[in-house]
């Protein structure tokens, strides 16, 4: 009870050094508990911004496993910590309620998406490759040369994948025999 | 940061790398003049110190009359230009210049289109290089010697004939002051219109400040590229920086601003049907070629790419493990192989055919994103199964539901049979990897967060189809079977705490930077061996593994280091950060300036901040024994050490399909004809593909105005990123066209009602932006007038789909590439604007039937 | 309370509403216009930060979309506003050419095709030049908001910057009007009075403002007020001497109308250009004086009811 006559901001204004109740005294409990959620996170990760090419530095704020904050790294000899309003939007890009997080599937001549288990998807998607590769695998051409191909599958890539899934999909591909493999880098 | 003068050229830095513009604001405060050359006026032209607006589609001209300005007034830094490039080489006898020609080099076509590039070697060259495989030699193959211009030079092999005087008449020197003779500030004037006190301002600007003691920048980006004839145009910067000595020195350069996030590492680990990982070109169908005569006939003698069957065997190691074998060409054969252009547009057109059954579509938005985007939709109502993976539900993926042509009942959605997955990604939060800047600077990003429901990341999808896949191949005797029994395919997988199992992007890396016999990690490419004992599958990217660390995940922060940073991150290749650095020394090896030196021989070796682009023990007195020991061959005072010369060329005797040196010529689109070849409008080796979806504006009245596409800061690309954003969408809620006063009055447009700008292949509909940064331009009307050209700016951020959405630009171009590197024009085309909203559904079709039927290419 | 608790130069407006010696120096927003790109990152980064929600324009959208276009070229968010405490201003102007000496004599004149000179379409001013500015809560040494304010919700902090207390706030609207720069709004759907805190919750983490933190150009710098009013004189002088001669501060003279701005701008034009006004002065200037008639009229009826009262009993 005391102290609730003392937080009491008439009180604090007629006793303390702010009589005009402009500042000390007027202070209410939720500005004192102000904090930066960045003080309150579990972690700081280290990433880059995904948009351009510039590369800047990302520091990724996080509390109970999802990301809380986006903030340009300081410490980056590229970016100095600064973003730009693409960069600056990569917390709603991250966090965007509108992201899908499950399987559609469109079956042919469907007039409306279907759910799919993920699991499924992968075999489904296997057969498919497995099935088109048989179908259209050319062994030589007509003048006998080696080809050792199909050109029944084809790949389009982002520019904002990373050099590891490139690596993984440019393998797996040779390796399937497809060689209409692109990528944003030419369109 | 270090240049005294940038000028920023076919990109529009500010708006779509503005933190990377923070150091071209740097420089400015430090006295470095800025020259924006664009059509349009932007936020980049805001803050230079000069804006230079061009015809868009008219680069090569100002380039040429730029050449031609430091050549005439003898404003070239001749000792650099002496010594650093190939200005005393001879040219062989038969080389025409178009000049010559009528507005072709020698070796051109018509029947084809294309050109047979034997006539524009060096003398004393071509006879060696057309050893081996003189038989076979076809345009094919000058395919592939095209391709590994992404690294360097075309190799070629032999000696050619020089004279350092450079007064005989086929130097090379001479060939190039021929060439651009024409290239006058007046003919600037008429093609570019650019006059000529704003042409000398720019020429004063770019001379006064490249030489010993200054540098000069250039900044490019797409609006270089998307040309017709995109490739020349980076050539003729190529060539006025190595006639001003701007490369290889701190402050100079040619710098590419690439568009996303890892868009040089998917050239670098190239995710292109030409090109295996490092630039080694995907082998072609030949008759009998095994492993050894690709290798000869690929790799040069000299230089770098001396060396290329070890990166390729060392290649083959990493993807074919213990089945690659000397006794086996280490599975050389288990490459598919090329027949032609198996790039992306004629890919889509195979689709739309019906030829092509299966297609991943992997983080990408072809059905608003690339040029003439109803073709791209086509190609995909034509398969038989779809794969979209993406963070968003994009318009790649929805196409078979609400598309444009759904709209329009060109299609209907019980009639399209593509089966389509939707396979939600992971986004960079939710994974580890490495993205190449465009400063070819790998940095590392860890996972921060797990990915939610079924978002996965790309490396999880291709690591479980390949398990699969191998799975269902395990017991299959069919020989096309065999690569993918081979293949190396057993990562390290990590399960998260929600269960995901998640291949090891490090183990990847591993893998990338390649391992020794021992299985160590090696810690460049020198140490490759083509014998089958290391393994690696990107040789430019060995090293970023070095001593077991991973190299690119490095953070020493910024403020503890130098303004190089070689502790942050890792750059291919050797972690160098200025390329063909030993150029910023004289033959001597001594700084040319102290102002800007960088790399320097000591007496016993090269030194510097920057680590040595150049074999760190070879002095400046070095000269070879023999010229066909690859790095072995070159000289102590030739720094251009992918180029099998060792120089910068000013003349490319090879690796081109549309000419030794840049010629103007205008877009495949174009209301002028062209001034300086009246016989040759467009590029004539340009690639036009002939469909009832991708017809060719006309020239003449009834597109009278030219568009080019752009981007804002406030958006990313085709909007795949950015359209869900709220705010970014409040930004730039809608699409929009950009106009000058006097378009508006003459087409009655008014600010922020509608327009629709028109082509042959559709409408597309945004508010109008009236803008007194849209110069109206007088240019040469080629039978001795002038006329004004108009143009409009048309961004391409929006779509069907989103928050934001609207009519995707990419709607109105049509496809027709660059024939080096098929890239299509996207940033110069002829169209109509007209007041109000387009015509919609049906009337839509018809609509542009009948203009069509008016520019006279219907009946 | 001192002597310019309402007007006029106040070194520490923090000490003045009653913190304590120790309380960190005011902090403020120096906002150089002239490296300004109008790339809108610091838009994006305070509503990111504070979880603003997005408005732009939304009332004027048209086709059927949610947001629409301003028919303001590039500046699509209007102005300050509940939901907006960073907004870019874009203004187009048309300039005279400015050419060097050398071309001048060289090349008097241009009929030649070429570029459209003058007279032809452009008049005389055939350049143009695009002005950027980044426009903020000026946190006013004399923050009349602040004064007028009945709940106490609107208070000066620690930091000597000027923050609304939305746990206070209760919608009345009073602090709308008083703003001499037209900055302070009330929310829609909400009724409370939000503007620019200067990130309360991360100068409280040693953090920059999330604006300035994000700014690509250093156009938006955050520091010790003092420290960059030095500054600010320095870029000024550096850019006149440059031959910049339009460049003049804002809103940094502590003799102005509120006593000088806790964020305050070097612009490249008449701040009228930028939509600032030219010469804001704290509606609550004449408070002091209007508070002593007040009481005086209030003793003097007190008074005369007093006597009223006295002389009834009498």
């Amino acid at each position: 009870m005391r102290e609730w006559v003392q937080s009491w901001p008439v009180r604090r204004q007629l006793s303390g050094r702010d009589p005009l109740g402009r500042g000390a005294a007027a202070r209410s409990a939720g500005t004192d508990r102000k904090t930066a959620r960045t003080s309150t996170a579990d972690g700081v990760t280290k990433s880059i911004c995904p948009f351009c090419a510039v590369g800047c530095g990302q520091n990724i704020y996080t509390e109970n496993g999802r990301v809380t904050h986006v903030e340009g790294d300081p410490d980056s000899p590229i970016s100095r910590g600064r973003l730009c309003p693409k960069g600056s939007s990569t917390l709603s890009l991250v966090t965007s309620p509108l992201r899908p997080t499950t399987v559609r599937y469109r079956r042919p001549h469907g007039t409306e998406w279907e759910d799919l288990d993920l699991d499924t998807a992968l075999d489904m998607i296997t057969d498919r490759v497995l099935e088109t590769r048989r179908r259209t695998w050319e062994d030589v051409d007509d003048q006998g040369r080696h080809l050792h191909r199909t050109l029944g599958i084809a790949s389009l890539g982002g520019a904002t994948l990373d050099n590891e899934e490139n690596y993984l999909m440019k393998k797996l591909y040779t390796a399937m025999g497809a060689v209409q493999v692109e990528n944003q880098a030419r369109i | 940061m270090n240049s005294d003068c940038i000028v920023i050229q076919g990109s529009n830095m500010a708006e779509a790398h503005p933190v990377g513009f923070q150091w071209v604001m740097e420089a400015k405060r430090r006295g470095a003049t800025v020259i924006h050359v664009d059509p349009r006026f932007t936020r980049t032209s805001a803050v230079a110190d000069l804006h230079v607006p061009i015809r868009a589609g008219t680069d090569i001209a100002l380039l040429g009359g730029l050449i031609r300005h430091v050549i005439e007034t003898g404003t070239y830094f001749e000792d650099y230009m002496r010594s650093y490039t190939n200005a005393p080489m001879l040219v062989g006898e038969d080389f025409r210049d178009t000049e010559d020609l009528d507005g072709v080099f020698s070796g051109y076509d018509p029947e084809t289109g294309s050109y047979d590039v034997l006539s524009w070697q060096y003398e004393g060259a071509e006879v060696e290089a057309s050893a081996g495989f003189r038989d076979e030699r076809t345009m094919v193959q000058e395919h592939e010697h095209a391709e590994i211009a992404g690294s360097g030079g075309a190799p070629f092999s032999g000696t050619p004939s020089r004279d350092d005087t450079l007064q005989h008449p086929r130097c090379v020197f001479q060939v190039l002051r021929r060439h651009y003779a024409r290239y006058t500030p007046e003919t600037v004037e008429q093609v570019c219109g650019i006059d000529q006190d704003t042409f000398h301002r720019l020429a004063e600007a770019l001379t006064s400040n490249s030489g010993r003691e200054r540098t000069a920048a250039f900044c490019y980006a797409v609006g270089w590229t998307h040309h017709t004839v995109g490739v020349q145009y980076i050539r003729a910067a190529s060539i006025l920086q190595s006639l001003l000595g701007n490369i290889g020195r701190p402050g100079g350069g040619i710098l590419a601003l690439r568009g996303h996030a890892s868009i040089q590492g998917s050239t670098d680990i190239p995710t292109l049907f030409d090109l295996l990982p490092g630039y080694i070109p995907m082998p072609h169908a030949h008759q009998d070629q095994d492993l050894d005569t690709f290798i000869e006939f690929n790799a040069g003698n000299k230089g770098f790419w001396g060396h290329m069957d070890t990166y390729l065997v060392s290649l083959l190691k990493a993807w074919f493990g213990d089945a690659a074998t000397a006794d086996n060409d280490f599975c050389f054969d288990h490459l598919p192989r090329l027949t032609g252009n198996h790039s992306s547009f004629p890919t889509v057109m195979a689709q739309a055919r019906g030829e092509v059954p299966g297609y991943f579509v992997i983080g990408e938005n072809p059905a608003v994103g690339t040029a003439n985007s109803k073709q791209q939709r086509l190609g995909l109502a034509n398969l038989e199964w779809l794969v979209v993976r993406d963070l968003n539900m994009i318009e790649t993926a929805t196409f078979w539901k609400d598309g444009p042509e759904i709209e329009t009942g060109e299609l209907r959605t019980e009639d399209i049979g593509t089966e389509v997955f939707f396979l939600p990604a992971a986004n960079h939060t939710e994974k580890d990897g490495t993205f190449t800047n465009t400063q070819r600077l790998l940095q590392w990003h860890h996972k921060a967060v797990e990915p939610p429901g079924d978002c996965r990341s790309d490396l999880w999808f291709y690591y479980e189809l390949g398990k699969r896949l191998k799975a269902r191949l395990a017991d299959s005797t069919d020989p096309s079977d065999r690569p993918l029994q081979d293949l190396t395919w057993d990562y390290p997988v990590e399960i998260g705490p929600t269960g995901i199992a998640e291949p090891s992007a490090e183990a990847v890396l591993r893998e990338i930077n390649g391992t020794d016999a021992d299985g160590d990690a090696l810690s460049s490419y020198l140490e490759m061996k083509a014998d089958g004992t290391t393994s690696g599958g990107c040789w430019i990217y060995t090293g970023v593994y070095a001593d077991e660390v991973n190299q690119s995940a490095r953070r020493r922060p910024g403020g503890e280091q130098d303004l190089l940073a070689l502790e942050w991150g890792w750059a291919w290749p050797m972690n160098r950060r200025v390329l063909y650095n030993r150029a910023s020394a004289d033959p001597e090896g001594r700084p040319w300036s102290e102002r800007k030196k960088l790399i320097w021989w000591d007496g016993e070796r090269w030194t510097g901040p920057d680590v040595p682009d150049f074999p760190v023990n070879l002095s400046p007195d070095h000269r070879p024994e023999r010229e066909d020991a690859g790095a072995e061959s070159i000289a102590g005072d030739e720094p251009f050490v992918m180029q099998s010369d060792g120089r910068a060329w000013l003349y490319a005797p090879a690796g081109l399909l549309d000419g030794p040196m840049p010629a103007h010529y205008e877009p495949q689109e174009s209301p002028v004809p062209n001034v300086l070849y009246p016989k040759h409008r467009a590029n004539p080796a340009r690639e036009e593909f002939a469909r009832p979806e991708n017809p060719y504006n006309p020239p003449g009245d009834h597109f009278p105005y030219v568009f080019t596409t752009f981007r804002v800061t406030e958006h990313h690309t085709a909007g795949g990123m950015s359209r869900w954003t709220p705010h970014l969408n409040e930004l730039f809620p809608e699409m929009f066209l950009e106009v000058s006063p006097e378009l508006a009055a003459e087409r009655g447009l008014v600010n922020n009602d509608w327009a629709h700008v028109v082509t042959t292949r559709s409408a597309v509909e945004g508010r109008v932006v009236v803008t007194e940064r849209a110069k109206p331009l007088r240019v040469a009307d080629g039978s001795g007038g002038t006329r004004v050209i108009h143009q409009i700016g048309v961004p391409w951020h929006w779509g069907p789909n989103g928050l934001a959405t609207g009519d995707a630009a990419n709607e109105l171009l049509s496809v027709a590439l660059d024939p080096n590197v098929h890239i299509m024009e996207t940033k110069a085309a002829t169209c109509d604007i007209r007041p109000g909203r387009r015509p919609r559904g049906p009337d839509l079709v018809a609509f542009l039937a009948d203009r069509r039927r008016a520019a006279g290419l219907e009946e | 309370m001192g002597a310019n608790s309402w007007y006029g130069p106040l070194a520490d407006p923090s000490a003045d509403a009653g913190y304590g010696a120790d309380h960190p120096e005011r902090v403020g927003f120096f906002t150089d216009t002239s490296v300004c790109i109008g790339c809108k990152a610091c838009e994006v980064a305070c509503k990111e930060w504070n979880a603003l929600p997005a408005d732009g324009v939304a009332e004027q959208g048209a086709g059927g979309d949610v947001l629409g276009m301003a028919g303001m070229g590039y500046d699509n968010t209007g102005g300050l506003g509940a939901s907006t405490y960073r907004h870019v201003a874009f203004v187009e102007q048309r300039v005279p050419a400015t050419r060097s000496a050398q071309t001048d004599l060289d090349m008097p004149s241009m009929d030649l095709p070429g570029a459209v000179t003058s007279g032809e379409d452009r008049g005389d001013a055939t350049e143009v030049r695009w002005l950027m500015s980044s426009d903020v809560c000026k946190h006013c040494t004399h923050a009349a908001c602040l004064d007028v304010c009945p709940t106490g919700s609107l208070i000066r902090t620690e930091h000597g910057t000027v923050l609304v207390q939305e746990d206070i706030c209760n919608g009345c609207g009073y602090c709308i009007p008083a703003c001499p720069y037209g900055v302070i709004d009330q929310r829609k759907g909400d009724g409370r009075a939000f503007k620019c805190t200067m990130c309360q919750d991360r100068l409280g983490a040693g953090l920059q403002p999330a604006c300035a933190t994000a700014c690509p150009t250093e156009s938006i710098q955050f520091g010790p007020l003092d420290e960059l009013r030095a500054r600010a004189d320095e870029r000024l002088a550096s850019l006149q001497e440059q031959g910049v001669t339009e460049a003049r501060l804002y809103g940094h003279d502590q003799d102005d109308g509120v006593g000088g701005d806790g964020a305050f701008f070097l612009l490249l034009d008449e701040p009228e250009v930028y939509g600032l006004p030219p010469d804001p002065v704290v509606t609550t200037r004449d408070l002091p004086s209007m508070w002593r008639h007040a009481a005086a009229a209030a003793l003097t009826v007190a008074a005369t009811v007093g006597a009223a009262f006295l002389g009834g009993r009498r």
